[in-house]
């Protein structure tokens, strides 16, 4: 198989309400326009009721499965803190990755049964190296004036291990797939996420 | 142009280019965005949420035999419900093309059971489609409609949620307007009346019928052949093939997309031209088992495939490599984790209405829905989930078993739209049969679980056209019940009041939620009810005694920190309310017995 038709496995991670959703319908958008092939499945049965939310998201010259194999994994793109490490095992060798550092609470953790995971950044590092990135997206996106543009801030530094992929096919998408009132917004956001990287 | 879409939408955007008139469903994960994207998409289609997945089909049915193309759609367990009118429709044949989508939830991801309906294609006599992704979907619902009205039968079209919840590309094409004429004929009563006297020549027809799809499978491109190593060929359909295609594109496939009846010439083809056949596919043995009992030698199925829960490449890479399959390293172990299940939002008014049928040692039957998460710990009450609607023909069982003893005890609970599609009947027999079961309809104005789909009692349609909306409590009239009482479920003390007083008394009694809408629902404002935006905990009064955890609220959490109340009661750690969450519902502030909790400015 040629280099250029392996397929790339992008796996995201968060809780529901964060809008990983749309940070991986914004991929898909960018990724076709750039000539892929491009698959993506997600479990949101019950996202809306605070359980985690995941997107297995892959793109190539012509791509089977709709999931990822586990282990498989190129880049992890993670929303919140627990639920990057939910699938540290997913992630191959040499795989790439980011953090965003949000902390949200599980029950068995509200209720005081359990303690949050603590060196969730330690734990990448001791096995990824340099090729973990941590990003405060909330914090960015605060400073935008704008909490909700958190999922748009980490598709924008996420978008730094895609130099081939022009950036105006990110602008595109986010506006095929926002309001146009939220246009201005998250193309900033977009673009503060970029240079967090 | 080339478009990403969703399984369901590619199903959607195949059946109006089939020229499909008419679409009725009743949601149920995965397959819920189907008749949403109808509506929202595709004006020339008529689209409704029918009350159960029983009567979207006979609604189907009835267009497609008035000559339109006509769909239904529905979850695996909706299929059940829907079967009765299924079995039939295969005798009667349709007019018009009708689909029948029906999806599977293999590893129950969002459901109450497990089940493979690749059986009732085989059990009812008709042909089934399977999809293996968007693409697919798109052209096998566009082809579904061609067969069902060359063979004159309903076609079931299976998806599972891995191709019902995943995007892909799809090469899309114009809506072409079915040319049959529309009309009825009162002259095809035999065809339609199924009194023995027609069934027996109708029974006939079945069997020729399937024997001409036999056929019409070996000659279709839905199957299709790829020949390549030929020491090892692999037989599988949908999600499967895709799996086995990815981790061994190296073999040869027969890839099923027409799932029944099966191609028998291209099966024994296949045999011929590879030298082993190993068969892979989700769930049941149901190619497996058609295809040993033609005789032919299997060299792998479910001897190594997993006849449960959803299959994946790894779980198809392993089984197929044995000893030499090499698992990822394990780096942290996931079951070390806390997990992070889903939850009833903060201030959802499920969460007082169980916080007082626990306080009250109901059992509580309960039924499918949101609030089928009060089962989960903390809150754990809630003790029965079977399907639509048992809840209140169990209770009404169990007090004819135990009797007078039963009084007080027992409880059945259901929401609205669950109410609306089997709830009823229950009910009823509670009314005719001297029941003395008691039967609460959470009402949140809205199917919730889904992801807020109307129905017959939300005063909407599938458009957001203003409709009629069920009256509840003149149902319960309707059918006999003589106490009808309302509660509003943030108050828990009178919810307990009222509660204990129905299941005390020795007759029927429905018990309706009032103004309690589902907390994601904005039209109906659910915030405006509760006086106070925000509570916090006072410092100097918490005593750390985890009372409010109970409720399992999202918004409190427990801090450890060791120290005291101000009048020197000693504490080991506090709870805090994140007013992030908070909604000001009142519900932790009936529940601490210290005051604790007040009101606090956002």
């Amino acid at each position: 198989m040629k280099k250029d038709e392996k397929t790339t496995n992008i796996f995201l991670s968060g809780v529901g309400g964060q809008g990983a959703i749309l940070a991986s319908n914004i991929l898909g958008e960018v990724f076709i326009r750039a000539g892929y092939d491009v698959k993506k499945a997600e479990v949101h049965g019950m996202a809306q009721r605070g359980g985690d939310v995941t997107t297995h998201f892959r793109f190539g010259k012509k791509v089977y499965s709709p999931i990822i194999k586990y282990g498989d994994v190129d880049y992890l793109l993670s929303f919140e803190l627990l639920e990057a490490l939910r699938y540290v095992n997913w992630v191959k060798p040499d795989g790439k990755i980011v953090i965003n550092t949000q902390e949200i609470l599980p029950p068995s953790v509200s209720l005081g049964q359990m303690e949050y995971p603590k060196g969730v950044e330690a734990t990448f590092k001791k096995y990824f190296k340099e090729n973990v990135h941590v990003i405060d997206g909330l914090g960015i996106a605060k400073e935008l004036g704008n909490l909700q543009a958190q999922n748009v801030v980490l598709v924008g530094a996420f978008s730094n291990f895609f130099p081939k992929i022009k950036e105006a096919y990110f602008i595109d998408a986010i506006k095929k797939l926002l309001a146009p009132k939220l246009h201005d917004l998250n193309i900033k956001a977009f673009q503060a996420g970029k240079q967090a990287l | 142009m080339k478009e990403i879409m969703q399984g369901n939408a590619a199903i959607a955007r195949g059946a109006w280019e089939a020229g499909v008139k008419v679409a009725a469903a009743y949601p149920g994960t995965p397959s819920s965005e189907i008749l949403k994207d109808v509506a929202d998409n595709y004006p020339e289609i008529y689209a409704e949420w029918s009350p159960n997945e029983m009567v979207a089909v006979q609604v189907a049915s009835g267009a497609a035999i008035a000559g339109a193309r006509a769909m239904a759609s529905m979850k695996h367990v909706g299929m059940n419900v829907a079967s009765d009118a299924l079995m039939t429709l295969a005798y009667t044949g349709i007019k018009g093309g009708l689909m029948i989508v029906v999806a599977d939830d293999p590893n129950v991801h969002s459901s109450q059971n497990e089940q493979d309906s690749r059986n009732w294609a085989r059990f009812g006599k008709v042909p089934m489609l399977e999809p293996g992704d968007a693409q697919e979907c798109y052209e096998f619902a566009k082809a579904s409609f061609d067969i069902s009205e060359k063979f004159d039968t309903p076609v079931l079209l299976r998806t599972v949620t891995r191709i019902a919840h995943a995007d892909s590309l799809v090469q899309t094409g114009k809506r072409v307007e079915s040319k049959m004429p529309l009309g009825l004929d009162p002259k095809e009563a035999t065809k339609y009346v199924m009194v023995p006297a027609n069934v027996r020549p109708r029974r006939k027809i079945i069997e020729e019928r399937m024997r001409k799809l036999e056929a019409f499978a070996d000659k279709t491109k839905l199957n299709k052949m790829e020949i390549n190593n030929k020491s090892v060929g692999i037989i599988a359909s949908g999600a499967a093939y895709m799996y086995a295609k990815e981790v061994f594109p190296e073999y040869s496939f027969l890839k099923l997309g027409m799932v029944w009846p099966l191609p028998k010439k291209m099966i024994a083809d296949f045999f011929k031209q590879v030298k082993k056949v190993m068969i892979i596919e989700e769930l049941d043995p149901f190619f497996e088992t058609e295809i040993r009992a033609m005789g032919y030698k299997v060299f792998h199925g479910k001897d190594i495939i997993p006849n449960m829960y959803e299959l994946s490449p790894e779980i198809v890479e392993q089984a197929i490599k044995g000893k030499a399959y090499k698992a990822p390293k394990i780096r942290v172990k996931p079951e070390d984790l806390p997990r992070r299940p889903p939850n009833l939002c903060a201030g959802c008014s499920h969460r007082p209405l169980f916080y007082a049928l626990k306080k009250l040692g109901a059992f509580v039957f309960g039924d499918i829905g949101c609030y089928t998460l009060a089962v989960a710990p903390p809150i754990s009450a809630l003790h029965t989930t079977i399907c639509m609607g048992a809840g209140g023909g169990m209770v009404h069982g169990a007090m004819k078993a135990m009797g007078k003893e039963a009084l007080g005890k027992m409880v059945a609970v259901l929401g609205d739209s669950t109410f609306l599609h089997s709830g009823i009947a229950p009910l009823m027999n509670a009314g005719y049969n001297k029941g003395n079961s008691t039967t609460i309809v959470l009402d949140n104005r809205i199917t919730s679980m889904t992801g807020h789909q109307e129905h017959a009692g939300t005063g909407f349609t599938v458009r957001g056209e203003p409709a009629n909306q069920v009256d509840y409590a003149e149902i319960g009239k309707a059918v006999g019940i003589k106490n009808i009482r309302y509660i509003d479920p943030y108050n828990i003390k009178e919810t307990m009041e009222i509660v204990k007083e129905e299941i005390n008394r020795d007759e029927a009694s429905l018990i309706l939620c009032k103004d309690s809408p589902c907390m994601l629902l904005r039209r109906a404002k659910p915030l405006e009810k509760f006086k106070t935006p925000l509570f916090a905990i006072n410092m100097d009064k918490c005593r750390g005694c985890k009372m409010c955890l109970e409720i399992n609220c999202p918004a409190i959490s427990w801090r450890e920190a060791a120290g005291q109340t101000k009048d020197g009661q000693k504490r080991k750690g506090t709870v805090y309310i994140n007013p992030d969450q908070c909604v000001g519902c009142e519900v932790c502030v009936q529940v601490c017995k210290f005051d604790a909790i007040e009101p606090a400015k956002k």
